[in-house]
Order: C-alpha cells, then structure tokens, then sequence
C-alpha cells in the first residue's frame, strides 16, 4: 500500500497521541490507583434488609477509625436519608440495590457508582467540608427524578462518630451538626 | 424502459426503507422536544413524568435504532445495486424489510401504551411487556437479512472483478454488515436466553450485571453500525459533490476494516461505573478503545485532505481560504461538513468518556447526552440527512423540492446541536444527571444554579425540532409531489492516486473477521469467566412506569 508522507506523518502523531494518552491512564490506575469503582462482591438482594452489611444502614466507624457508610438504593429514595460525614477523613461508601439499577452520583464530586441489585459497590472518597446533593443517575422508574438525598459534611473535630466499636446504632439517632 | 437499464433495478426496497426512517425521525424529533423543554422545569401540553419516561423510550428505539437502522439498510441497497445490478435476492431484502417493520410495530405498540417505558437500554430488573423484547429482537434480526445481503453482493462483486477489488463504497457497507452480524450476537443472547423468557415468566429471575454486559457487547459497535456508513458518504460521495477527489482510496479500506476487527471488545467502558468487573478489564477495554479511535482519526486526516483537494480545484487560495470554496450552498454538502464539524467535538468527548478514571465526573450525567447527540446525533444523522438530499432524488426519479428548505435546514441544526449540546456538556460537568423529568430536585440550591444551562438546552430543543420539521417537509415534498424524472446513477469520487486495481490484505474481510472474533474471544472471555465464577443472585421484574 503506497502511503503519502502527509499521511505517514499524520499516523505516527496520531499513534503517539494515543499512546501517550493511554500511558497516562495505565500510570494514574496503577500507580496512584485512580480506577473507576470495580469492586467485586455479591449479596442475595432479597435479604438486603437483614443482611449484617446492610442492617442497619448508615454510617459506621471501624475499631480502625475508618468511616464507613453503607448505603441501600430502593425505588425512589436512598437509605439512610441526610447523613452527617467528617471533612478531610477518607469515607468508603457501600451500596447496593434491592430493586432496580440505580445510580449514586454525589453531586459536584467525581463519586459515584451504579447500584445494581445482586452487587455490592464500593468507593472511597475524601468530602471538603459542605452541603451535597446526591442523586439517582441511573433510570429506575416513574420516580427516578425524586430520588435524591443530602450528604452534610462538617469540620472533623465537630463531627461525632454515629457508632463506635463496630456496634451498630440506628441511623435515626445519628447526630446531624447543621 | 427495461429494468435492467436502470440505475436502481429495485429502487423499490430503497425507498421503502428510507420511508420508514424519514417517519420514525418525525416522530421521534417531536418527542425529543417536549424532552428537552421539562428538563429546564418548564410546562408543556400533557406534561407528566410517565409521559416524559414514555417519551424518552420511544426517542431512543425509533431514533437511535430505526431511524439509523432503516436508512442504513437503504443505502446499503444502493451500493449494492450500483455495484451489481440487481440484488442477489430481492426476496431476503423484502423478508429483511417485513420482518423489521413487524418488529417495529409489536415494540412501538407496547411503548405507546406505556407498558414499556424502560428507555432504549432496557436494564433489567426493569421490566417491559413481552411485544417489547420480541419487536426489538425482530428488528434486529430482519437487519441481519440485509446485512446477509450486502455479504452476497460483496462475494459476487468479487467473482465478477477477478483480481480488481470491490468499490470502496461497497467495501464499506460491507464491512458494516459483517460488524453488525457479530456484535448483534450480544443483544440477541440478552433477549433470546434472558429477557423474553424472563418477560413471560418462564424464568423467574434474571442476573442484571450478565444482561448489560450483554448489552454492550452490542451497544458500543452499535455507535459504528451507524457512523460508517456516515464516513462511506464523506468518502466516496463527498469529494466528487463538493468538486475534487478522494485523498487515498487504499487507506480508506484499511480504515473500514479495522473498524471490523475491532469494533466489539471495548463494551465494558461503558460499565465504568458497575460493580462486579475487575478494573483489569475495564483497563484492558480502556486500551482497546484507544485503539479503536486511530482509524477515526485517519479519516479525519484524510476527508479534510480531500476537501481541500476540493477547494483548491475550486480555486481557494491561502491556508484556509479553499474552505470558503466548498459548495456550502448544496443541502448534502453542507449537511456532511457541519456534521464533521460537530463530530470534532465530540469526538474528543468520546476520547474523555473512554478515559478511565475520569469516566467517573462524567458517567450518566448530561454530558454523555450532550456527547451522543453530537456523534450519533449529529455525525450520523445529519449525515444521513445529508445522504438523503442526496439519494433520494436518484432512486426515486423525482426533483429535490423545497431546497432553499434544505439549504436552511443543517445550519438550524447547527446552531441546535451547538446550543443543545454545549449547555448540556457544561451542565453534566455540573453534576446533572441525564434522563430526568425535571431537574429541580426539591428546590436544591445547587439544582438552582442549572436552570440557565437547561433552559439554553430546551431552546437548543426547539431549534433542532425546527430542523427536523423542514427536513421531514423537504423529503414529503420530494417524495410525494417531486418533479418526475429518470432515475440518475450513483458516481463515486475518484481516488487521487487512480483506481485501486489490486485486491490487497485489507480487502481480505472474511480473514479479518477471524482476527476480530478471536480478539473479542480474549477481551470478553476473561470477564465473562470472572463473572461465572461469582455466587450471583437473580433478580425479578420491577414495572415502575
């Protein structure tokens, strides 16, 4: 095949454009972990509700000090509702569906993740301080437009952890710092 | 006049499939404004939430599947005639045509009746009536009898020829045939062995993960079945319409059958965001895809190269003064150069959506509508408008009419693509989700600060439905009361470096077809593999609409 040297030229730039901005993403993935949520587990959706991972949702703070939030997307809410998180901590966040696909997007941030029933999803995620609009960016009914909530996170030191020692608390006591 | 003198021996499989495309985009571009008008929170007649997710399905099934489908089919059925006279077998192209138009009819029934509103992704656990997943499939599998038939025109254009390639055209539609008959195994699995019995509750539950990997499989070289015959217009028609010649002939061909090869095995960078897949194989699928933007990229280089060939023979001067040359003037041309223009764009929004980690700003949000309406909704159907100025008046025999219409008619569609899709970009950086009835959430105060990107996008909605009511006018005119003629033949630009004479490797389709299902066996084996080895849970059917 004769190819004209403009051609040539063009190929090869192209070919180091993509190549460059293939290493980029391999480099940031592998060397600073920045991947796309690919968390690998799987849960009986019909006993989500009694399930140890999910009952009770909410937030919970490991023997570790590690803030965890476990989250269950159902048509046309997310559970628990407001939560309270600290700035500056690293959050991971657990979710899963026990209806349809949804999706948990935490607006103005790059967290998110879909929500499909039978998976668990995971992300972990550091919040400056704030007010944040979480919304279903998956389809999942007539309802999928009110399917919203709010993330409030405060200063860590006026943050109080919900739980301690892995002990579960009902989410409805967590205290809110407005 | 015999039919064997005539360009077109059975123009009238052509046009009916162009019918049916030019109603579905009527239709369709209605829906699609009353869409965009309650995204900014503003009323419209018999506005409602199941109304809009009604309105949303249909968009999608008779924009994104019928009104591309059909047209492609339509030009499929016009190379192929020009290539070899009459059709290998006229009976497998109406077959192929019934079976689609039977398929449409039983999923647009239940869509209308608001028993299928579950968008044209249709994600299970969402759960449609039966005629749903039954038409789709039946659309997809009447396709597969055109595809069928551009194979055997392929084969017989290559026994004629000897050791003289087939038209670079018909290289082309081919190599799309050959795409769409592979990647359609994935929706076709999806339906046959999980959603239909699923729907008649023959099974109870469904694994929702397997299904949208399914799905992929197919929806992401569906994105090529519609942009290559887009790229077969603006190689082998527009140089010659716009006055000069094609570039380089070979390097067309190479860039057609590498969308064969590798088409297929970058799905998972749609399902970014899913759990359950290994990052390894959204990286592996992440690497693919940039693989599979090089031959866009040459034919980026190689159109701009022709057009200016173009220009200069029209006597441009200066860098970009043979730009000014091109006839603007022609609706075709015109309609094919701004959809490059808008393909620019977003193309490299595709190259941000395929990029991995930053997926994750992007995913579901307005940006990804913003993204597709500038590559399949404007890349590909506006040159598939363009492709109809074009060709329907030498199928049919009939004068253009209405053409100041058709001159107005791809600038209005710039400017509502630019005002729809550029807001709609900014606002998806901006955190909002797609596919929303409304977007006030409660009053929130951030949702306050995106009612003046919707509403640019609403007013986008409004200029593009204009559009595409002119469009619809000027073919109706055309085809209906257009002045009566002959029909004229199709020419093909030349290739600037002479004929191609020789068949070469990349002639080879059936040899490459090889290559991509044995790259594809690799790029969905491993995650497939991974995803048997989970203890997976079903789930059963949810109706919320």
């Amino acid at each position: 095949m004769k190819v004209d040297l403009y051609e040539k030229i063009w190929m090869i730039a192209v070919s180091v454009m993509l190549t460059l901005f293939f290493s980029v993403i391999a480099y940031e993935a592998v060397a600073m972990g920045r991947m796309p949520p690919s968390h690998v587990e799987t849960i009986d959706p019909r006993t989500v509700m009694s399930d140890p991972r999910f009952a009770p949702q909410g937030v919970r703070v490991g023997p570790d000090g590690a803030v965890n939030v476990h989250v269950v997307g159902l048509m046309f809410t997310w559970l628990p509702g407001e939560i309270t998180l600290p700035a500056g901590r690293p959050v991971t966040f657990h979710i899963t569906s026990i209806d349809v696909v949804h999706g948990y997007e935490i607006v103005r941030t790059n967290a998110q993740t879909m929500a499909i029933p039978g998976y668990v999803s995971q992300f972990t995620t550091t919040f400056d301080a704030g007010e944040y609009l979480v919304v279903c960016n998956e389809y999942c009914g007539i309802g999928h437009h009110t399917m919203f909530t709010k993330l409030h996170v405060v200063p860590a030191d006026q943050w109080q952890a919900p739980m301690t020692g892995g002990t579960p608390v009902a989410p409805t006591e967590a205290p809110h710092v407005h | 006049m015999s039919t064997e003198t005539r360009p077109f021996p059975q123009s009238r499989i052509i046009l009916a499939n162009l019918w049916v495309a030019i109603l579905a985009f009527g239709v369709a571009a209605a829906m699609a404004m009353m869409q965009a008008i309650s995204r900014a929170n503003l009323e419209v007649p018999y506005r409602s939430a199941r109304m809009y997710y009604m309105s949303v399905t249909a968009h999608g099934v008779l924009m994104a599947l019928i009104f591309t489908t059909f047209f492609i089919m339509g030009l499929g059925y016009a190379v192929a005639q020009k290539e070899i006279g009459a059709l290998r077998s006229p009976r497998l192209a109406w077959i192929s045509w019934t079976t689609s138009m039977v398929g449409l009819v039983m999923a647009a029934i239940p869509i209308f009746m608001m028993k299928a509103s579950v968008l044209y992704t249709f994600y299970p656990p969402l759960q449609a009536h039966p005629a749903f997943y039954i038409g789709i499939t039946l659309v997809v599998v009447g396709s597969w009898g055109w595809a069928t038939e551009m194979v055997l025109a392929w084969r017989e254009s290559r026994r004629r020829n000897g050791d003289h390639p087939v038209s670079l055209a018909m290289h082309a539609t081919t190599a799309n045939a050959i795409l769409w008959l592979f990647c359609t195994l994935g929706v076709a699995a999806e339906m046959l062995f999980m959603l239909i019995p699923w729907s008649l509750g023959w099974v109870a539950t469904i694994d929702p993960l397997l299904a949208r990997m399914l799905f992929w499989f197919t929806g992401h070289p569906l994105v090529y079945f519609w942009i290559l015959p887009a790229y077969t217009l603006w190689y082998t028609v527009l140089p010659k319409e716009a006055g000069g010649k094609l570039f380089s002939d070979p390097l067309g061909r190479m860039v057609f059958t590498m969308f064969v090869v590798i088409s297929t095995p970058v799905g998972l960078h749609h399902q970014f965001q899913d759990p359950g897949i290994s990052a390894k194989y959204k990286l592996l699928h992440t690497l693919l895809t940039m693989v599979i933007s090089f031959p866009s990229l040459m034919t980026a280089f190689t159109i701009c190269a022709s057009l200016e060939v173009a220009g200069r023979l029209r006597g441009g001067q200066g860098l970009f003064g043979w730009i000014r040359k091109l006839p603007w003037g022609d609706p075709a041309v015109a309609s094919w150069l701004i959809a490059m223009l808008l393909f620019l764009v977003g193309g490299f929004g595709g190259a941000i959506n395929a990029a991995y980690a930053l997926n994750s700003v992007v995913h579901n949000t307005a940006w990804i509508q913003a993204h597709f309406h500038l590559t399949v909704g404007s890349a590909a159907a506006l040159s598939f408008m363009g492709g109809m100025y074009w060709l329907v008046p030498k199928v049919s025999g009939r004068k253009l009419e209405a053409v100041p219409l058709a001159r107005v008619q791809p600038w209005l569609w710039f400017l509502g693509m630019v005002l729809f899709s550029f807001s709609n970009h900014i606002a998806g950086l901006m955190g909002v989700p797609r596919r929303v009835y409304t977007t006030d959430f409660g009053g929130s105060a951030v949702a306050k600060s995106w009612q003046v990107l919707t509403t640019i996008s609403a007013l986008g909605g409004v200029v593009l439905f204009a559009s595409a009511g002119l469009f619809v006018l000027v073919m109706l005119a055309t085809l209906l009361g257009g002045q009566r003629g002959a029909q004229q033949p199709i020419e093909w630009a030349e290739s600037l470096g002479g004929e191609t004479t020789k068949v070469t490797t990349w002639d080879k389709l059936g040899l490459w077809f090889v290559v991509a299902a044995v790259i594809v066996v690799v790029a969905y084996g491993l995650p497939l593999y991974e995803h048997f080895q989970l203890v997976r849970y079903g789930s059963p059917g949810f109706k919320p609409f």
